[in-house]
């Protein structure tokens, strides 16, 4: 008797402490959403979407390092990949319209990411992310060979075009709530893959692969499939930034960009949902304003620093680290 | 003349010497980080910046102190292997135990660094530094004019090579390295100071890249970023040897520096892309590397 | 010509129009920013030390035009077009900047003139290399100061065929600016009746050209031309001396070095190399008078670049208080009416496609011998003129010219 009472009290008691969590997180979720609805009336749009293309690129890589274990040392091709061909296309093509172009990038590097998990997605550890970085550099070798990225000049004067033929993207404001609305898209989406029963079983791949082997998961295939996921929208986030700037260059491509975005995700809390948001809206600030700033001959040197920093103190990430202090002191 | 492929037999000879020379390069380099992966199981990223520090430090002190050419081949490693102990020792050795890739992370953040503060000091055109007189000159053989250079370059490259994996591979010291970064507390039962040999064998690492460094300040632009392109190359270089692998590190580094030579001669563009190309392919046969062991 | 006709009234119109709505100045200040490689591999041909010409010459113009303040503003490219255009559309749409000067990296400097056509501002770009910026780039807003490809080739190519190197073998780099070196010094040599025996395109970047020099060896070609820069075209040049190219009878030329890269390697490696330069410090006693300010603030020689900066924004400054506005167009066509006569150029002219056409000089590398200090690097071997030296409008794809 006393038995079941209890049990049921503690039921009640857990199920409340998740409607609070539940509430809370909707509440943190709300305020964010009319931050970034109302961002673009006191910050400048482009830099905004700046922010947005590079946190949708850390979400993307966040599925794969931060849920899945996977750390890719080649992400950087799917970003260029999908930005080149959305800039080809639509430079060339004007009867194209705007998200088809944008269609077609992230297709050509998700393609690309199948091919790149095919190579790859075998290998353990250290290997796997060696694999990654040399194909990545293969990719790189062919963006500087070919003609039609401009090689170090890069891909300029990109129209930005209507999308569906109809909204004029060249109004910033219009590009600003199209960039948006795919963000928030995608974030839910990777909201959704997570939580789901798929999700799961990523986790259980991170955690212990030989155990999620065992229980007859064929590991291969769901890790290949969140490779593909995660390639594809970082192309998505390449494409989209290339209308943004209106050029696509090799910056992009090279290996920097794979360890920079490592740098967001790592600094904003890596196997998060907000993390990668955070750390990108962060790096890519602190890049900025430092580069503008009196110490704009030190940022490398600084995002080192903040590169160690991470790693000996806050291996968790910002929001990692919230999210302890909160477990520990909200309950 | 007799060709292969429409380029000349000499040319081709020339070539295949160069390629090996360069071989013998990149295994000094590939090697301490072969080591320092294979006893510490720590990914230097901070590899590529050693490299370049040993010859910045080989240029700094002639011009600061007129320290010469053989003073610097044992003053400069020993110096960045200096600053390599002080690395594990304040940074490496907290994240001791993570996951490997905090170890990439970290001395990734700590090439950044060394690299953004010493381009700030002495700019990126790079410093000068004159072969020593000894050197002038070459060997004029049938096929090509062999530089006295280059050929002290493969000489000891090669015998620092072939020691240091004999020194581990087949010494009593060794032994107790292998074992100590492998059981340490074992070892440390035995009264042997494992955190030192950790430091030290990390120092030791370094200092064989800082080696590579200062047989490079006479023949290339010495500049700060000079490491950072070269490390992504070795570092293709271990993999497809196998991580850790002491003598597939040396193998491969010349291998490599061959096939890279013959890349150069008949189709230069593909030159820096090569080697990936035969990580991949080589990977796909041997998820291990050519000598690495499966884990 | 009618073309040239109509841009040029036009532009007086608008000159007119805007000299009688607003002959002002906006929001009380020029404005002026900085945009350069401060940290990475074109850092010292142009990047801090660069700022520091331009803070010399808005110094020396006296801090005000015609009693407005003159404010400066700087930023670190990166090498990325993206984060300079964030940066160069907040200058121009939040600061109100009116001139962008430095401009190093071509795909920064392509990326930044859109944005400054877009928004009516200037751009004066000193140190890019590409000839494709006045051409098929061109925009009624930026103008190229100092150099490009063109002259490049065609000082160092003709001058070296016409000594006798008639047969060359080229190293190029292998990317856009390589391709543009090549194809330039290819039509300069055939044109002067000599011939291209072998090329090779290296990756860029590369440490080790020892592979490429013995294939140069091998080909036995009089010349081995250059078409790289910085780090490649240093490490090709200590290569070639280490394995005894000019020794064995071969010449090297150069195509792009700066000073910094020259003094880099020393006279002693670098003996007798040919190249072309717009500028060199030890020319005349304005030259030199002016250098020796530099250093003092520096603790190094200008290269071309840094002398063009400080020479360009007087230029520009000149204009302003001429015109008495900062209105981009009646600036740019002031600085285009005013031939350009300083430590920099003589009878400088700016053309309509934006390029500044000037003397350019073949210049040798002095030996140990000769060289009296670290610095005292080259021997200026004849003037090219600028009509010469120069792509003409004939040949030009600039949209300004064409239509």
């Amino acid at each position: 008797m006393s038995q079941s009472f209890d049990s049921s009290n503690v039921r009640k008691a857990i199920l409340d402490q998740q409607k609070s969590q539940d509430r809370r997180k909707m509440l943190l979720n709300g305020v964010l959403l009319l931050l970034l609805l109302a961002a673009p009336f006191a910050m400048y749009p482009v830099f905004l979407m700046k922010i947005l293309c590079f946190a949708l690129f850390a979400v993307a890589f966040n599925l794969l390092f931060g849920f899945t274990g996977l750390l890719s040392f080649g992400h950087a091709a799917f970003l260029a990949s999908g930005g080149y061909t959305t800039g080809y296309l639509l430079s060339n093509y004007s009867g194209l319209t705007t998200e088809m172009g944008i269609i077609a990038g992230t297709l050509v590097a998700t393609l690309l990411g199948l091919a790149f998990a095919l190579l790859s997605i075998r290998r353990q550890g250290i290997y796997f992310a060696m694999v990654t970085l040399a194909l990545a550099q293969l990719v790189y070798f062919f963006f500087v060979q070919s003609a039609f990225t401009g090689g170090e000049d890069g891909m300029h004067g990109i129209p930005r075009g209507h999308l569906f033929g109809l909204i004029d993207l060249s109004d910033n404001m219009n590009m600003y709530y199209f960039v948006l609305t795919v963000f928030i898209a995608c974030y839910l989406l990777v909201q959704r893959i997570v939580s789901s029963p798929y999700g799961q079983v990523l986790k259980a791949i991170k955690q212990n692969e030989p155990r999620a082997v065992s229980l007859g998961y064929n590991v291969d295939r769901y890790k290949t499939l969140a490779f593909v996921i995660s390639a594809a929208l970082a192309g998505l986030a390449g494409s989209m930034k290339s209308v943004v700037f209106q050029l696509a260059s090799l910056n992009d491509a090279h290996w920097h960009m794979s360890g920079e975005v490592i740098l967001m995700t790592l600094v904003g809390g890596m196997g998060t949902l907000l993390g990668p948001v955070i750390g990108a809206t962060f790096v890519v600030n602190i890049e900025y304003q430092l580069s503008q700033g009196p110490l704009r001959d030190w940022v490398d040197p600084i995002l080192g620093g903040i590169f160690v920093l991470t790693v000996l103190a806050f291996r968790s990430g910002i929001v990692g680290e919230i999210q302890k202090f909160m477990r520990k002191n909200l309950g | 003349m007799s060709m292969i492929f429409g380029v000349p037999l000499a040319v081709l000879s020339g070539q295949l010497l160069i390629g090996f020379i360069n071989g013998a390069f990149y295994a000094l380099l590939s090697l301490g980080l072969a080591i320092i992966f294979g006893l510490l199981k720590i990914i230097n990223f901070a590899h590529g910046a050693m490299y370049m520090l040993g010859a910045l430090v080989t240029v700094v002190l002639f011009n600061t102190l007129g320290v010469n050419y053989w003073v610097a081949l044992f003053l400069a490693p020993l110096l960045v292997g200096a600053f390599g102990v002080l690395i594990e020792y304040f940074l490496l050795r907290r994240i001791a135990g993570q996951d490997h890739i905090y170890s990439l992370l970290l001395t990734f953040g700590v090439a950044l660094i060394i690299q953004g503060v010493l381009t700030n000091i002495y700019g990126v055109s790079g410093l000068r530094y004159a072969m020593p007189d000894m050197f002038k000159g070459g060997f004029k053989l049938d096929f090509m004019f062999l530089p006295y250079y280059r050929a002290w370059v493969i000489v000891v490259a090669l015998l620092v090579c072939f020691g240091t994996w004999f020194v581990i591979e087949k010494t009593k010291l060794g032994a107790y390295l292998r074992a100590g970064t492998e059981d340490s507390q074992l070892m440390q039962g035995f009264g042997i100071n494992v955190p030192l040999l950790v430091s030290l064998t990390y120092g030791f690492g370094v200092a064989l890249a800082a080696f590579a460094g200062v047989l490079a300040a006479p023949i290339y632009s010495v500049t700060p970023g000079m490491g950072a392109n070269t490390l992504i190359v070795v570092f293709a270089v271990v993999v497809i040897g196998g991580m850790g692998s002491i003598g597939g590190a040396i193998i491969t580094g010349i291998l490599m520096g061959v096939i890279e030579g013959l890349t150069k001669t008949f189709y230069p563009p593909a030159s820096s892309a090569v080697i990936f190309l035969v990580m991949v392919v080589v990977l796909m046969f041997r998820p291990a590397g050519l000598f690495g062991k499966e884990a | 010509m009618t073309m040239t006709k109509k841009l040029l009234t036009s532009a007086v119109a608008s000159a007119l129009m805007v000299g009688g709505a607003q002959a002002a100045i906006s929001d009380n200040t020029v404005k002026i920013g900085y945009l350069a490689d401060m940290s990475g591999t074109y850092r010292d041909l142009a990047g801090p030390n660069g700022l520091k010409a331009l803070e010399m010459a808005v110094k020396d113009f006296g801090g005000t035009v015609n009693g407005t303040k003159i404010e400066i503003v700087s930023a670190d490219d990166r090498n990325n077009p993206d984060s300079s255009s964030s940066t160069v559309r907040r200058w121009v749409e939040n600061d109100n900047v009116d001139m962008v000067a430095g401009l190093v990296a071509s795909s920064v400097t392509i990326a930044v003139s859109k944005i400054l056509e877009e928004n009516d501002r200037l751009g004066i770009v000193s140190g890019s290399a590409a000839s494709s910026i006045t051409n098929e780039h061109c925009t009624p807003n930026h103008i190229h100061y100092v150099y490009d490809t063109y002259p490049l080739a065609n000082g160092t190519a003709s001058a070296v065929v016409q000594e006798g190197g008639k047969s060359w073998y080229l190293m190029t780099a292998d990317y856009a600016f390589g391709h543009a070196l090549e194809a330039d010094v290819t039509r300069v040599v055939e044109a002067n009746g000599g011939e291209i025996v072998g090329s090779v395109r290296h990756p860029f970047p590369t440490q080790d050209f020892s592979s490429f020099v013995l294939q140069a060896q091998a080909s036995g070609a009089d010349v081995v031309g250059l078409a790289n820069a910085g780090s490649d075209t240093t490490n090709a040049i200590t290569t070639a001396s280490e394995f005894g190219v000019t020794q064995a009878g071969q010449t090297l030329a150069a195509l792009l070095l700066f000073l910094t890269d020259v003094h880099a390697l020393g006279a002693n490696t670098a003996q007798g190399i040919q190249l072309t330069t717009g500028w060199y410090w030890d020319m005349n006693d304005d030259t030199r008078a002016w250098s020796d300010r530099f250093m003092e603030e520096t603790g190094v020689r200008p290269t071309m670049v840094h002398a063009g900066i400080y020479s360009s924004t007087l230029h520009y400054l000149n204009a302003v208080a001429a015109a008495g506005t900062d209105d981009a167009q009646t600036v740019r066509k002031q600085m285009i009416d005013t031939p350009i006569n300083d430590m920099f150029a003589t009878d400088g002219r700016i053309r309509e496609d934006g390029r500044m056409v000037h003397d350019m000089y073949l210049a040798e590398v002095k030996t140990p011998a000769e060289s009296k200090n670290e610095w005292d690097l080259y021997k200026i071997l004849r003037t090219i003129p600028a009509d010469e030296a120069y792509r003409p409008l004939s040949e030009s794809k600039c949209k300004l010219v064409t239509n």
